[in-house]
């Protein structure tokens, strides 16, 4: 499925040749693209895989599963898909399942009558009722144990933390409470949440908002995470995250929130184990999520130029990690870089290269490099802050140095 | 802290709605002598020798509630409860008791480990609390749990396995003393961190809101959420006695107010110790009980309960409370005063339940006896059945991690982790 990703900051740049240039990145705004944007191809993992005697992949006969893998230059959906900004995708996948199931709830500050700060949450309310759709007090310990108390006892509670750093507060209730009740208990509770939220350095947002809480959250045993990066998988992700038994966290990204993509009109969602093929490339993996999709992306044209042939791919499973699609590329490319926005300690790419270099040593012609952001509290000023993440520039010199 | 309570003042910051019954729930009382199951009415605090605190040195407050009630039950000739509720109460208790004795025994002799938290003296709370419940209603407890389970009506043979770590357990050996799950009784745990359970409890009542109100059910299922008086000093507590308010959710908070939280005495840690004084701050009746007395918690007990499942939302009780062993097994007990455990002893719920059954004429000693003879057995074979069941295999270490297994992920050869011949055997790399 091909997309066109317009607006967002990030994605501003993807279609253009210019050097980075950091301002242009800066605002988040709509502005349209010139014409001639260069299409470019999102190809899934391949949904015929077979899994074995007894479990396939939670296919339908309804739904298509999955990013699919295309072809090049293959037209956008047949014309009948819809375009829409990546908060209003999220509010859709979660509109369809408070829809298809009553016990489908939301709960969270602001979520309500204000429509959510993000707007993910927009019009729910009166749709819907303000049970349904619950204005918290401030209390995310409290509110995040309710939600668990109610997923024990019948419902399907969708928590949302208006900044994913806010759930620090309710880190109690996750790690005991959520991740381990099922274990715990001898799987006589499920715990069907989805605790949701932005996160990720935005602009100039000072340190606390500015947090990566996957590197924390990522020990607790019992929770799924995963990460939306594009219209088309907020929305799946949404949606499956919602069916699926476990508690899972869903991470969005302040910054891509106004991501345009035309999306399917019919129903579909994604797989929350599987990672996403973005690029297919010969010369270099790279891994990365989330906003540093679009960052990777961005070098990756500057790459292309340059004569290299990278193989990008969004993990979009932050735990488990997808080592099928990541150890096949490995061991087709040989040399793999992980770019990411967690900090360099205890991050999710310190993860992932335990994982590789333990799983995939003998295919590696180099060391896994993992580019992460500075283990330093998000400044405020702009060109500080713009320090402490990575930049296409780096992506393009680390590709560089694995590659000689 | 000895101040004269002024019922209007704190009745006026509480709606109440006009029944003869919620005259219960009227935040306070000043209380009449009465001797009514040997019961004092003031609450000396012994232990005040010890600090230095003047303002605690002569402080009374008085217990409230239920005087007046049974003192119009008493005028009338009629009694509380009828014979079989007494024999239920009885059995409750004694099974409580025997069952907690039974540990500490089996603790010693090395057949459990970990941390284990007796009931012993708190009897008249849980009793009087969950055998008012229906199966529906939930219970959430802390690590003082094993009692909260056993009155619900898990079977004696599935906690004492449970606190063995063997498959027949409760948990399937998983959870331990401090975690006695029951999905079929509504138990909704055991929680080792003092006030986490409260936040789950408040999601089990509104869960009974939300199939009320919007799935249209017919649900009046209650949750009674247990906890002490250490947590009522923890943000968790706070929070969700304004949420529960807020939304009136049918739940019922009650502290079991023992005095001590392991070594840190109630009056040392808490700026106003009066715990029920909270409940109206946030909009709700706060009613303080004598809980060594179970039939005063009873009848507080049901007029709370009824509250909630007429949609009147929460209430907070304190029951004041004593733990007669220390806060848990490997808890030497040295700090506490002789003569306050001396004083709660005499107290104990079980010998003044037994007097009343006695005295007017609901039961006499051989039937008594006869109850304690029956949960012995009980307690005994429950030992016999965790002795002899298995312990965990294997294959149960990754069984239940995941309610859907494919959360463990995709392996590097293609198949859902899960899917390894390996993960029933527990032996997966995952």
């Amino acid at each position: 499925m091909s997309a066109i990703i317009r607006g967002a900051g990030a994605a501003t740049a993807l279609s253009t040749f210019n050097p980075v240039d950091s301002k242009k990145l800066a605002a988040p705004s709509r502005t349209n693209l010139p014409a001639r944007s260069k299409r470019y191809i999102v190809a899934g993992s391949d949904a015929s895989k077979s899994f074995g005697s007894g479990l396939r992949v939670r296919h339908s006969q309804k739904l298509i599963a999955n990013a699919v893998a295309t072809k090049a230059d293959t037209s956008v959906t047949t014309g009948t898909g819809h375009e829409l900004l990546l908060y209003e995708a999220l509010q859709e996948g979660l509109e369809e399942e408070m829809d298809r199931d009553p016990h489908v709830c939301v709960m969270g500050e602001d979520v309500g009558h204000y429509g959510g700060s993000y707007k993910v949450t927009k019009g729910l309310a009166d749709k819907f009722g303000d049970l349904r759709v619950l204005d918290t007090p401030i209390c995310e310990n409290a509110f995040t144990g309710m939600g668990i108390g109610a997923a024990m006892t019948g419902l399907r509670p969708v928590i949302e933390g208006m900044n994913m750093g806010f759930l620090l507060l309710a880190f109690n209730q996750i790690s005991n409470n959520c991740g381990m009740l099922h274990y715990t208990s001898g799987g006589q509770f499920t715990i069907p949440v989805v605790i949701r939220g932005p996160g990720g350095v935005g602009r100039q947002l000072g340190a606390e908002h500015s947090q990566r809480l996957e590197s924390y959250f990522q020990s607790i045993p019992g929770i799924q995470m995963v990460a939306c990066s594009t219209p088309y998988n907020a929305k799946g992700l949404m949606k499956a995250a919602i069916r699926s038994e476990n508690p899972v966290i869903l991470f969005e990204h302040v910054l891509l929130y106004n991501l345009k993509e035309k999306i399917p009109d019919e129903e579909y969602i994604c797989n929350l184990e599987e990672a996403e093929m973005v690029r297919p490339g010969e010369h270099i993996t790279i891994l990365t999520y989330s906003r540093m999709r679009y960052h990777v992306m961005q070098a990756a044209k500057t790459l292309v130029n340059k004569g290299y042939d990278p193989e990008v791919i969004d993990i979009r499973s932050l735990k488990p990690f997808d080592l099928y699609t990541i150890g096949n590329s490995v061991k087709k490319t040989h040399r793999v870089l992980i770019v990411e926005e967690c900090m360099r300690t205890g991050g999710i790419g310190a993860s992932l290269t335990a994982a590789i270099n333990e799983n995939f040593h003998d295919y590696l012609d180099a060391p896994v490099m993992c580019l992460s952001s500075q283990d330093v509290p998000t400044p405020y000023a702009g060109t500080l802050e713009e320090w402490t993440v990575v930049q296409p520039a780096q992506i393009v010199t680390a590709v560089e140095q694995l590659c000689q | 802290m000895a101040t004269a309570f002024s019922p209007t003042k704190l009745t006026a910051t509480v709606p109440l709605h006009g029944s003869q019954e919620n005259r219960l729930l009227l935040p306070i009382r000043l209380a009449s002598p009465s001797s009514f199951l040997g019961s004092t009415r003031s609450l000396t605090i012994n232990s005040s020798r010890r600090l230095n605190h003047a303002a605690n040195a002569a402080r009374r407050s008085p217990i409230v509630g239920v005087q007046e009630i049974v003192k119009e039950k008493k005028a009338t000739n009629s009694l509380l409860i009828t014979k079989e509720e007494g024999l239920e109460l009885y059995e409750d208790m004694i099974l409580g008791r025997s069952f907690e004795d039974m540990c500490a025994q089996m603790y010693y002799r090395g057949k459990m480990f970990g941390f284990v938290h007796l009931y012993n003296g708190q009897e008249a709370v849980s009793t009087g609390f969950i055998k008012l419940l229906t199966k529906t209603d939930s219970v959430v407890s802390t690590y003082r749990d094993h009692v909260h389970a056993l009155s619900k009506g898990v079977s004696a043979r599935a906690v004492m396995s449970e606190l063995f770590g063997k498959v027949t357990g409760c948990c399937r050996g998983q959870g331990g003393s401090m975690h006695m799950f029951s999905k079929e009784h509504n138990m909704l745990g055991g929680f080792a961190f003092i006030g986490e359970g409260i936040p789950v409890a408040t999601g089990a009542a509104f869960t009974s809101k939300y199939k009320r109100e919007v799935l249209k059910q017919n649900c009046e299922d209650v949750t009674v959420a247990f906890f002490g008086d250490g947590t009522c000093n923890n943000g968790q507590f706070y929070e969700c006695l304004n949420m529960a308010a807020l939304y009136k959710l049918p739940i019922i908070f009650v502290v079991e107010n023992n005095l001590w939280a392991i070594g840190m005495s109630h009056l040392r840690s808490t700026s106003d110790p009066e715990i029920w004084k909270k409940g109206p701050a946030f909009g709700m009746p706060g009613v303080h009980v004598d809980g060594m007395d179970v039939l005063k918690v009873r009848q507080v007990a049901k007029e709370a309960v009824t509250r909630a499942r007429r949609g009147e939302g929460p209430t907070l009780v304190e029951c004041e409370t004593y733990r007669f062993r220390g806060h848990s097994l490997a808890d030497p007990d040295e700090l506490r005063d002789a003569a306050e455990k001396a004083k709660y002893a005499a107290r104990d719920p079980i010998t003044a339940l037994k007097k009343y059954l006695v005295e007017n004429k609901l039961a006499n000693e051989g039937e008594l006896k006869s109850i304690e003879k029956k949960i012995d057995e009980l307690v005994e074979e429950a030992v016999e059945f965790a002795d002899a069941s298995p312990q965990p295999g294997r294959s149960q270490l990754l069984e239940n991690v995941f309610a859907d297994p494919k959360g463990f992920g995709i392996g590097p050869d293609g198949r859902y982790r899960c899917e390894d011949p390996k993960f029933t055997e527990g032996t997966a790399q995952v």
